[in-house]
Order: C-alpha cells, then sequence, then structure tokens
C-alpha cells in the first residue's frame, strides 16, 4: 500500500476528518472539506468569489459543482470503505437542477452499488435547503484496481 | 426572457462574440487559469497550464477530476456562446464525463469543445481533452445547455462596455 493511502487510513482511523482534505491540494485549494458534525458524512464547499461563473446573477460555476460531487463521493468511499488504491474515477454525469447561489454549498454521498472492482456513487448537492438540491450525480469509480 | 427581448433585431457579429468570450471569462475560469486559444462558430479549443493546487492524487500527481470537468463545462459553454449571436445567456443542464486516461502531471490540458446542435431551447455539446493529440484524449464529454436563462448576455455586455466608455 502507498504511503499517501496509508496516511489517509490513519486519519480515519484516527477520526481526523481534516487530514483528509489537507492530503488533497485540489480539495484544499477550492475549499472543500469533509464533516460530519450531525453524524453522517458530508462534504462542504465553502463560498468565496473565485466560485463564481456567471457574475450577473450571480451564479457557481456549474463545474466547480461538479468538482464538488466528485470529491464528496472520493471523501466518502476513503472513509467508509477499506481501499487498496485510491478510487479512480471513471465516470460521472452531473445534472444541473438549480443554479447555486453565492453560498455555500453542501454534498452527500451514497454507495449505490459496490461491486468487487466498481462503486456506483450518487451525490446530491445543496444549499440552504436540503429539499431543493442544486445538482445530482452518477459518478463509477474503479476500487482496488491495480495502478 | 425579458432581458434577452432589449437587444432584440441586434444580433453581434461573429468577431464581436467571439471577442467578447475571450475577454469575458469566469471568475472560476479566470482563477484557474484557463485560456481560449482559437474561436470557430461553434467551437472553442482551450487550454489549462499545470499548477500543483490542481492535484487530486499526491502520489502520482496526476490532476482531481474536477479540474477537468471545470475545464470541460466551460470551454462547452463557450462553443455553444460561439454558435449564437450574444443574445441569450445559457446554463449546464447536464454534463457526461469519461476519464478515458490519467492526465499527464506536468503536462497541460487542451480541450477541444464543439456545439453539435442547436434547437429552440436546448444546445447539445461535445469535447475532448487531450495532450495534444486528440485521437489520445484524458476525457470525453457530452453535455447539453439551455439557453435563454437568467444571466448576463454578451451583446449587453458589450454594448454596456461601449457606453461606459464615455462620450466620444
Amino acid at each position: 500500500m502507498s504511503l499517501h493511502l496509508e496516511r489517509l487510513r490513519k486519519a480515519r482511523d484516527e477520526g481526523n476528518l481534516a487530514a483528509l482534505a489537507e492530503a488533497i491540494p485540489y480539495a484544499q485549494w477550492m475549499g472543500m472539506a469533509p464533516e460530519n458534525s450531525t453524524g453522517e458524512l458530508l462534504t462542504r464547499l465553502r463560498y468565496r468569489p473565485d466560485l463564481i461563473g456567471n457574475t450577473h446573477l450571480p451564479a457557481l460555476h456549474g463545474g466547480t459543482i461538479g468538482a464538488l460531487m466528485e470529491m464528496a463521493a472520493i471523501f466518502h468511499l476513503l472513509w467508509e470503505l477499506d481501499n487498496e488504491t485510491l478510487p479512480k474515477i471513471v465516470n460521472i454525469t452531473v445534472d444541473y437542477l438549480r443554479s447555486g447561489r453565492p453560498v455555500d454549498t453542501i454534498a452527500k454521498a451514497t454507495v449505490t452499488k459496490q461491486g468487487r472492482r466498481v462503486v456506483n456513487v450518487s451525490v446530491e448537492a445543496w444549499q440552504e435547503d436540503r429539499a431543493r438540491p442544486v445538482a445530482a450525480a452518477q459518478i463509477h469509480f474503479l476500487v482496488n484496481a491495480p495502478t | 426572457m425579458s432581458e434577452i427581448s432589449t437587444y432584440d433585431g441586434q444580433p453581434l457579429p461573429f468577431e464581436q462574440v467571439a471577442k467578447a468570450i475571450a475577454e469575458r471569462r469566469s471568475t472560476y475560469g479566470r482563477a484557474s487559469g484557463l485560456r481560449i486559444d482559437r474561436a470557430e462558430r461553434g467551437e472553442a479549443w482551450t487550454s489549462l497550464p499545470y499548477q500543483f493546487v490542481f492535484i487530486g492524487d499526491m502520489e502520482s500527481g496526476v490532476i482531481h477530476g474536477g479540474v477537468v470537468t471545470a475545464m470541460l463545462d466551460e470551454s462547452c459553454g463557450m462553443a455553444v456562446q460561439l454558435a449564437l449571436d450574444g443574445s441569450r445567456s445559457i446554463a449546464t443542464l447536464d454534463l457526461r464525463i469519461d476519464y478515458v486516461h490519467p492526465a499527464t502531471p506536468g503536462q497541460p490540458v487542451l480541450a477541444d469543445a464543439e456545439c453539435v446542435r442547436l434547437t429552440s431551447n436546448v444546445a447539445f455539446t461535445r469535447a475532448v481533452a487531450h495532450h495534444g493529440d486528440p485521437a489520445d484524449p484524458i476525457a470525453s464529454s457530452a453535455g447539453t445547455f439551455m439557453m435563454g436563462t437568467k444571466g448576463s448576455v454578451i451583446q449587453a455586455q458589450t454594448l454596456g462596455a461601449r457606453f461606459a466608455g464615455g462620450p466620444s
């Protein structure tokens, strides 16, 4: 097992959620971090003006919401499953349901189906009201695949 | 869609639409360093230099899939705007991305995006991300965009900028 994955596992075993995000530069740069204060693992994309796509509305960049959903799925898999390797994304389908306002966005991942090699994850993202999602995604990951 | 009718009858010439798109970048697009290298009607060629902050896997230095997602989303949006006359604003409806090959660490990512079909409400796009050879892609995407959504209109911005320049 790689040193990097070893570090992620250690973070999980110690319940150190912050260390998970710190190990991934893109998560840090984007301001995405996992949290579990409510007992479920959520990933928050902290709002900052750099995330705007449409300056007129203003609305969050669709791509940043897509990135959040992928990150939420990876955090979830690292936290919940015993992986021998980092989950490797195969594909993602994002449906944009509402425009993202300039506030924090929260994403929750659920494993729809876990196979031996492939995991199917669905992710939902919302802002202030969980009943009004801004986006939904289906993602396939390869897990435990030799690199 | 009332904002659209304001500039009815004054479609912008393609050159002006292309210039406006090259100058106006989403805030995220600018922050990430995304550039438009070439524009044709309904087609955009973009590039994104490699940055340490894009890394998703520290072990290998491979960039996070989300970096490619955001790049293809924006590049396809540009391709749609390049197929229009600047009178309508657009929003992503859905985006599907296949990550066919990991990106090479240290290499810039190039994207070729194309608007394949315009209907009255929906624009259909396709794109590939690669390192120089589109036949050997890192990722490919299919996405749809709603047209005539709320938001800024290129015509309004361009005309606004002209008037904001003061009396000539």
